[in-house]
């Protein structure tokens, strides 16, 4: 016996009762407690057959392993540089997985990438102290140069990179920026000053409306109205 | 003397008028203001996020940390000299102990959650609109949270039980008069704060903690509305 | 070291832009002054200039005046850089920035006579009211210095005496004694990044600032108060060319008073 208390795309606030019965299955974001499964953060439902999750709407990034981050370059120590990751934890990356570069022992690390250097790094590896190991080497990883940061939402990344990357082309095509999307949160846009500042627009627009339907018409429409370009795409 | 009648005419049960509004502090990562009645408080939480000094670290968990705060011109009499009073820092304390019981800290070892709550206006019942801001802006954080908390204070004057008293209340001269702050966790109906100044008998207060669990279950619902409009509020795109 | 939000900022200000879009001497929108927003202060403004929220509220109290003037109250003016307002915040007692945003603030209203200080006094030598003056950031989104003064005079234009019996305060009742404030004393803060001096500036801005100047202004012009800051030095030209948009964009912003 199992009663469905809630519908998919609903929002829910934490302690609210999604399901009664032992029918329903809990998944993330949610916990059982005697025969109900209640919502654990402020979330979005997405049921899929027997199984409730909760997409988060909010919060600070929680480091995964195989993730794709930007991160700023806090300091630089004897064996490598710490990293600053936009969430509570910082991220170590060592000499020998800095760059595809050999180098030497001694050498002066500044030179490879400086203090306030961006880089676009993967994570290799997550302690259960959530201590962080990264590395660059690896196709797309690199050193940043010019352009702006800015800071986003770190749950809206999948939205704004959209299906197989169709929300950024979409974007990238229209202001003829270049753009880089951290799963931390963190985003690198370079391009004419003006066009800047329509990613900027469009990534807040993304981010205040991905829980709704009809986002990438939605912004679509948005890009041809600020660029006047044309767009392809559904 | 007996207490016969509440200011403007407010039932013995009645809460204030309340306002509540989610993301309102926009450095913050969660945010919320909470009226009751005169009552103003903002919460804002900051974290998970790095804490220093190292030493204060705990690597099994986050720890978490509480600051109750009014503002200088807060108060309807004289100016509340800033530096946090020794009451401001137990309200702290019972505050952090409320909320703690909802949390899952050990997720973010090694760091702290942050929690600030500060009052442009106080009018009595400042710890529990202080609590029911802080619990909406921690689910505005996005923070792991199994119930939400909310708290009121309910009280007697003579022979009356009362929700929600005011500061005429509280001061009340002309009869005793018991104030006792409770905060409930909406499911599970458990209390997560209680105090009490004055002087009750036990009969009053199993009465008072059931009015008071009545009180919390509205609070909840403005809670649950506040956190659900910020997303469903439609936006106008230019 | 590499510094790329300030190379980025400079790239963008030979185009006359500014991270967000604005031109180097144009204010944030909105800019929203609320009257008597607290209850239980003599007096209260809310102001909200771009992103960055700040409420002021005046308290007064009874005291003796100083001895070499007997017949004369004071302001006294507080901010706290409450660490609700902007994660870098710490808690703890007012560092030297909040001193410096509070003496700035001082300096604007006291120089500028808004307040004649002997409408202050009760009695001669014996008893004048103080105003205590107390600036907290709700949301810190750049620019306190601006925000805080001009909710500073909002705040004391609202302002309404305490009511006194027998030199006692009785707190029930206020009195409808509106305070009297003159000549609208305005502060506004220039910042210089590479050539450019840029009005209102956003925390990015602010990370990036060489040097800054607060300029407050009368109605008519007349300067009251000033302040450099940072570490930055200005030619005298520097000076006077920041002075004269201080002078032009307060009669902006007194606008919205």
């Amino acid at each position: 016996m199992g009663k469905l208390l809630t519908e998919d795309k609903s929002i829910v606030i934490p302690g609210e009762v999604l399901a009664e019965g032992m029918d329903y299955l809990p998944s993330l974001g949610t916990y059982r407690e005697d025969q109900n499964i209640y919502a654990k953060i402020l979330g979005l439902v997405s049921i899929a057959g027997r199984t409730i999750k909760l997409i988060p709407l909010s919060g600070r990034y929680s480091p995964k392993k195989g993730d794709t981050l930007i991160c700023k370059v806090k300091d630089v120590t004897f064996s490598g540089w710490m990293l600053d990751t936009n969430c509570a934890y910082q991220a170590m990356l060592g000499m020998k997985d800095a760059t595809s570069d050999f180098i030497q022992r001694g050498a002066d690390l500044r030179q490879y990438y400086d203090l306030g250097d961006y880089l676009v790094c993967t994570i290799t590896n997550v302690t259960t102290q959530k201590l962080i190991d990264v590395s660059m080497k690896g196709p797309g990883l690199m050193k940043l140069k010019g352009g702006r940061i800015i800071e986003v939402n770190p749950y809206k990344v999948p939205r704004i990179i959209g299906k197989q990357g169709s929300m950024v082309s979409m974007i990238k095509q229209a202001t003829d920026c270049r753009i880089t999307v951290g799963q931390n949160g963190i985003v690198w846009i370079s391009g004419a000053p003006e066009n800047e500042l329509v990613v900027i627009e469009t990534l807040r627009m993304i981010e205040e409306q991905s829980h709704l339907s009809g986002l990438t018409d939605k912004v679509k429409a948005f890009l041809e109205k600020k660029t006047g370009k044309k767009l392809q795409g559904e | 003397m007996v207490y016969k009648k509440r200011l403007n005419n407010r039932g013995f049960e009645e809460l204030r008028k309340i306002e509540a509004k989610v993301g309102v502090i926009k450095r913050a990562d969660g945010s919320a203001y909470f009226k009751m009645g005169e009552t103003w408080a903002y919460a804002a939480v900051y974290g998970p996020r790095n804490l220093y000094p190292k030493f204060l670290q705990d690597p099994s968990r986050g720890i978490l940390r509480c600051n109750y705060n009014m503002m200088p011109f807060s108060s309807s009499h004289g100016r509340v000299r800033p530096g946090g009073s020794r009451r401001a820092k137990e309200i702290s304390l019972v505050t952090e102990k409320a909320l703690m019981p909802v949390l899952e800290l050990e997720e973010y070892p090694n760091s702290v959650v942050d929690i600030f709550i500060e009052f442009p206006q106080t009018e009595a019942g400042s710890r529990c609109a202080g609590i029911c801001a802080a619990s909406m802006a921690l689910a505005d954080a996005g923070l792991t949270m199994k119930d939400m908390v909310t708290a009121v204070s309910v009280g007697k004057i003579g022979d009356k039980l009362l929700v929600d008293l005011d500061y005429s209340e509280e001061a009340f001269a002309d009869a005793p008069v018991a104030d006792i702050p409770v905060a409930y966790l909406h499911n599970s109906g458990k209390i997560v704060l209680l105090q009490m100044d004055g002087l009750a008998k036990k009969e009053d207060l199993s009465k008072l903690l059931d009015m008071a669990k009545k009180a919390c279950n509205e609070l909840y619902e403005i809670q649950k509305k506040a956190l659900k409009s910020k997303y469903t509020e439609t936006k106008v795109i230019e | 070291m590499n510094d790329a939000l300030k190379d980025h900022i400079k790239l963008l200000l030979k185009s006359d832009m500014r991270l967000d879009g604005r031109k180097p001497l144009e204010i944030r929108k909105p800019l929203k002054v609320e009257y008597g927003v607290v209850k239980t202060a003599e007096g209260s403004a809310k102001v909200t200039l771009g992103e960055t929220e700040v409420i002021v509220g005046v308290k007064m109290e009874l005291g003796e005046p100083y001895p070499d003037m007997p017949d004369e109250g004071t302001i006294i003016v507080g901010a706290e850089l409450l660490p609700l307002s902007n994660p870098e915040f710490e808690l703890g007692p007012p560092g030297i920035h909040a001193v410096e945003l509070a003496r700035i603030v001082d300096r604007g209203i006291r120089e500028s006579k808004a307040i004649d200080f002997k409408k202050l006094c009760i009695r001669k030598g014996e008893l004048v009211w103080t105003l205590l003056i107390d600036i907290c950031p709700l949301n810190d989104a750049g620019n306190l210095q601006d925000a805080s003064a001009i909710a500073a005079l909002a705040a004391l234009k609202e302002t309404v005496f305490l009511k006194l019996e027998d030199d006692k305060v009785i707190f029930e009742e206020k009195t409808d004694k509106k305070l009297e404030v003159k000549g609208n004393p305005i502060a506004v803060t220039i910042i210089k990044i590479g050539d450019s001096f840029l009005v209102d500036p956003s925390i990015e801005e602010e990370k990036s600032v060489e040097a800054r100047l607060t300029v407050s202004s009368l109605e008519d012009g007349t300067l009251c108060a000033m302040q450099k800051g940072e570490e930055g030095a200005l030619t005298k030209e520097e000076i006077l060319k920041m002075i004269d948009i201080g002078i032009e964009k307060a009669k902006e912003i007194r606008g919205a008073l």
